[in-house]
């Protein structure tokens, strides 16, 4: 039997992420102070944590139904559209997000100047209601695109026979809707909980202070503030423990996540043809929730633009070469990985993959910070350090995208290409690469996006010098330059979307028949 | 020459037996009720599946044990002969060279098989832009360039017309005569296998019987096969 192709190179990238993993997990662990002290502090951090989290998970799954529903029920003008831009959150810079969110919804903001007119007091949205406002910006459109994914697995000629019987709303949520949310309501929830319980820089730029830190946000602190290597030790095992076992609980209930847009199938729909004004209500709230923060950022940015430090362009260029590289590593891995997963016999491989969501960047980042340390400066190793722990972080979503491209290629061309004796390379670069080319821009896009966004492990070891363009925008924030930052925020958004973009469409293009 | 010598595959709760010798240069059906074994006998002699005792030779070489593409064997599946993304010519080209760096004189070679189906002037488009029988004109394109001693028919012809499966069949019978390949087709019409082959092979609940001319067996079939006929 002929090597299978990835059978080297892919057990060999799982075992360089886990180890790399592992060997910041010793690094930190070598560092805590034994017997581990859990004080009231820290106590109030887990149980911060854990309740955003839940807030913000029930929160988007709440407003999702409505919003999915009223999607799944109506076809008008920009349907398409919209659902697109379902996806966008997923690729849009954390910190950007958060600054359009305080335009809408800050003390200053739109909202509180509304209610300023009508006497009323003005929002805050610092601490808790701030964090799990941003996170339900970020998660709703998730949750209800795997709703809407759902209730499309209905087949179309079951809406064609409520349409001839003339069932009535409420009998068809009860015998069509209801029994597919049931089966994706866990999966959404369990998928937001996991992802907001490792939320750090909303927590950085929105929460705070002792009644509103996550556990990310506690070990940055202890780690860059107090340098208490100890404390931001035991933080990240108490991170890695709550964290994991989420995970793992979550992949019971998970349901497959599927990124890619433009597969909306259009199913014609009889029922609920008078509800028109609430379903308008939902679509209305939940597109204004989405554009009022992003219209914010581009308006106050194309204001802010010419009032930037050039500081801003340095750091522009910096974030662009780091997302290139982390884009890159994320791919030698991801396909390595995939092509290996694919052929394997073993199902529960796919899903294995989840577990990477579970690891913090922040204690991945403290680790190699202790590692380094001892042999050279580790703000040297700043920039290369987080386009790696980009990578990582990224690379449960690279792998879930390309893994059923990839098994459907061995399904298809598996015999042919044995029996003409495609191995190796040639098999790589005459048949995987180019039927996968779609699902490969996807993901390097995806990649790109979240490394040029990110505001996490690169705050840990950043100096004054060199700083990536979401800390660049942090630090001005920080210094109350808001026209500057707004500016800066604009750039950011561009060339997050830009990048993707960019390798979205390169897959996109001579898509194969 | 094709010899099959006490061969046994297993596949789930299936069970395949075959023992049965092929002249050099015959062609022969393989017919049989579905799920029979037919596609586990060709599976098996190709490659994809694997053999748990017995032997198959192919002129001479025991191959019983040999990777799919170093097998003697040129094989065609019911679907998927050709990748979608390479022109004809290239697809043609990877039945010489599984890397695709192809010399001068090995694209005339390509060039010359795409002429001999009757596709000299498509060799640059893509599959999904010619016909269903301009498809499997290429792939059979490929066999002749090929050029091995043994071919494995899949039903690749089985989503054409009659008409069109009839004219495939014959260039395939024009393809083996080139090469003097030995031919092996799995086919559930009998006017194909009296149109296309010199021999029968009839498998029935996991047995191979002896091979038979097609003339004898059609006039004279036994019991299970009358059956599966509906004679």
């Amino acid at each position: 039997m002929a090597q299978r192709i990835g059978a080297i190179s892919g057990p060999t990238a799982a075992g360089t992420v886990v180890a790399l993993i592992l060997a910041a997990l010793v690094a930190v662990l070598s560092r805590a102070d034994w017997p581990v002290v859990f004080g009231p502090a820290d106590w109030a951090v887990l149980r911060f944590t854990v309740w955003q989290a839940t807030l913000s998970a029930l929160f988007s799954v709440a407003f999702a139904i409505p919003v999915a529903r009223a999607l799944a029920r109506r076809r008008f003008a920009g349907r398409g559209l919209l659902v697109t831009l379902l996806g966008a959150p997923f690729i849009l810079p954390v910190i950007v997000a958060v600054l359009g969110l305080l335009a809408v919804f800050g003390r200053a903001g739109w909202v509180s100047q509304g209610l300023g007119w009508l006497g009323l007091p003005p929002l805050s949205i610092y601490g808790l209601t701030g964090v799990v406002l941003a996170h339900v910006f970020f998660n709703m459109p998730l949750a209800t695109r795997l709703i809407l994914q759902g209730w499309q697995t209905i087949p179309a000629e079951q809406f064609r026979l409520v349409g001839q019987l003339g069932l009535p709303p409420a009998v068809v949520f009860r015998t069509l809707e209801w029994p597919v949310l049931r089966q994706v309501v866990p999966g959404a929830l369990a998928l937001v909980f996991v992802i907001c319980l490792t939320s750090f820089a909303v927590a950085l730029t929105l929460g705070g202070g002792p009644r509103a830190t996550t556990l990310e946000l506690a070990i940055y602190q202890a780690f860059r503030f107090d340098f208490d290597l100890g404390r931001a030790a035991i933080l990240s095992l108490v991170q890695l423990a709550v964290a994991g076992g989420a995970a793992v609980i979550a992949l019971w209930v998970l349901p497959p996540i599927v990124l890619q847009t433009g597969r909306d199938r259009q199913v014609q729909r009889w029922d609920a043809r008078g509800l028109w004004p609430l379903d308008t209500m939902w679509i209305g709230l939940a597109a204004g929730f989405l554009l009022l923060p992003l219209g914010a950022v581009v308006v106050s940015g194309l204001i802010g633009l010419g009032q930037m430090p050039a500081s801003v362009w340095s750091s522009t260029w910096t974030s662009a070469w780091v997302a290139t590289l982390s884009a890159a590593l994320l791919i030698a891995l991801a396909l390595s990985i995939a092509a290996w997963l694919a052929q394997a016999r073993w199902g529960g491989a796919e899903a294995l993959t989840l577990l990477g969501l579970a690891a913090s960047p922040l204690m991945i980042g403290t680790g190699w910070f202790i590692l380094i340390y001892p042999w050279a400066a580790p703000v040297r190793f700043a920039l290369p350090v987080t386009a790696l722990v980009n990578a990582m972080i990224a690379l449960p979503f690279a792998v879930r995208i390309l893994l059923p491209a990839m098994r459907q290629v061995f399904v298809d061309y598996g015999r042919l290409s044995a029996s003409l004796g495609l191995h190796g390379l040639a098999l790589w670069r005459i048949v995987l690469l180019p039927r996968i080319r779609p699902q490969l821009g996807f993901a390097a896009g995806l990649g790109a996006a979240l490394s040029v966004g990110d505001l996490g492990v690169v705050t840990l070891f950043a100096d004054p010098e060199v700083a990536t363009l979401p800390l660049q925008m942090y630090r001005l924030m920080g210094s109350y330059q808001t026209n500057a930052a707004s500016g800066a925020a604009l750039i950011l958004l561009g060339l997050a979307l830009g990048m993707f973009w960019l390798c979205d469409a390169w897959g996109r293009r001579h898509v194969a028949g | 020459m094709l010899q099959v010598d006490g061969l046994q595959v297993v596949q789930g709760d299936f069970a395949l037996s075959a023992d049965f010798k092929i002249k050099a240069g015959q062609r022969v059906a393989v017919i049989g009720p579905s799920g029979a074994g037919k596609s586990t006998l060709l599976g098996a002699i190709g490659g994809y599946i694997p053999i748990v005792t017995g032997r198959v030779v192919v002129d001479g070489r025991d191959i019983t044990n040999a990777a799919p593409d170093k097998r003697s064997i040129a094989m065609l599946f019911q679907d998927g002969n050709l990748f979608p993304h390479l022109t004809l010519a290239q697809n043609v080209g990877l039945g010489l060279r599984p890397a695709l760096r192809l010399t001068a004189d090995e694209r005339q070679q390509v060039a010359h098989a795409l002429g001999r189906v009757g596709l000299g002037d498509l060799g640059a488009r893509k599959p999904g832009d010619v016909s269903g029988g301009q498809q499997s004109r290429a792939a059979l394109a490929r066999v002749l360039v090929q050029d091995r001693p043994l071919l494995l028919l899949d039903e690749p012809f089985a989503a054409l017309g009659p008409a069109l499966r009839a004219e495939m069949l014959d260039l395939t019978s024009e393809v083996a005569r080139h090469t003097g390949a030995t031919v092996l087709m799995i086919t559930h019409a009998p006017e194909d296998a009296e149109r296309a082959a010199d021999q029968v092979l009839f498998v029935d609940g996991g047995q191979v019987d002896a091979p038979r001319a097609v003339a004898d067996i059609m006039a004279n079939p036994p019991e299970a096969l009358r059956t599966y006929l509906g004679r």
